[in-house]
């Protein structure tokens, strides 16, 4: 029941996040809704991507998020007003009912998560945190190095962009 | 007691649309970006749904990589929006049209 909880408290804050007018007031809940995938995460027995969800998203993507709030100023605004023609009405009805036609599908044949595999051979290692890092390091060696140079990459094209002059 | 995976994929399926929602309708460049943090959160709950369900790790690793590029995507968009605001003193994105888009 602990999933229920925590993902209708992430539903909220998510809603609050695309809701509030003041973008700090979105960060924080932001922040509630990354803690509450990571419990969720908890719960699927993922716990190394539970630790990496509060290090990298609550820790270092909020902070830069807040960092660019303090610099630029804060301009209220809120949502876009609603067009409400009647091309876009239709348009609206017919994605409403797309989604329900997807959600129909995810409740007919349900199954419960952790009795179509073995979960026990995700913890053959000695935990997920030690399956995890022999899985990155053996078979994904190479997508794990093309990652961190994806990250120099990022980097360094963040630090051109947000340069005095260019 | 485990968890139908439909309930997590129908979580993930609203997450995702409330980020869609934020990136659709706001007009702050910041939070857009936020927008598009809870899609990828969603994604990654797929991810790590599934790779419970099948007993597989890599969907796992997947997740990994997905976060990898949550932050350099962050770090990228967060640098030109205050390129932006240094250049034309806004980051409301209906003002921003100089590719005529």
């Amino acid at each position: 029941m602990m999933f229920y909880l925590l993902a209708s408290v992430c539903l909220g804050s998510a809603m609050m996040v695309v809701t509030r007018k003041n973008p700090v007031h979105a960060a924080l809940f932001l922040v509630l809704a990354f803690f509450c995938v990571a419990g969720i995460y908890v719960i699927l027995s993922a716990e190394f991507l539970a630790a990496v969800q509060i290090l990298v998203y609550a820790g270092g993507i909020l902070v830069l998020f807040l960092f660019v709030i303090m610099l630029v100023p804060l301009e209220p605004e809120g949502m876009r007003k609603p067009v409400r023609t009647a091309r876009n009405v239709a348009w609206s009805l017919l994605s409403a009912l797309l989604v329900a036609g997807v959600l129909m599908t995810f409740f007919r044949g349900a199954q419960p998560v952790g009795q179509g595999g073995s979960v026990d051979t995700l913890v053959a290692y000695g935990g997920n945190i030690e399956a995890v890092g022999m899985e990155l390091y053996r078979r994904y060696l190479l997508p794990f190095e093309i990652a961190s140079i994806l990250l120099l990459v990022a980097m360094i094209g963040a630090v051109v962009l947000a340069r005095r002059q260019v | 007691m485990p968890i139908p995976v439909n309930h997590l994929l129908s979580f993930s399926l609203v997450l995702f649309i409330i980020g869609m929602i934020g990136v659709l309708t706001r007009r702050n460049a910041i939070i857009v970006l936020m927008g598009i943090e809870l899609m990828l959160n969603a994604a990654n709950v797929n991810f790590v749904a599934f790779s419970r369900m099948h007993g597989d790790l890599a969907g796992q690793i997947f997740a990994v990589f997905n976060i990898v590029i949550a932050a350099g995507e962050v770090a990228v968009g967060l640098a030109i929006i205050i390129a932006l605001y240094r250049n034309k003193d806004t980051i409301n994105v209906d003002e921003i049209s100089i590719m005529k888009g």
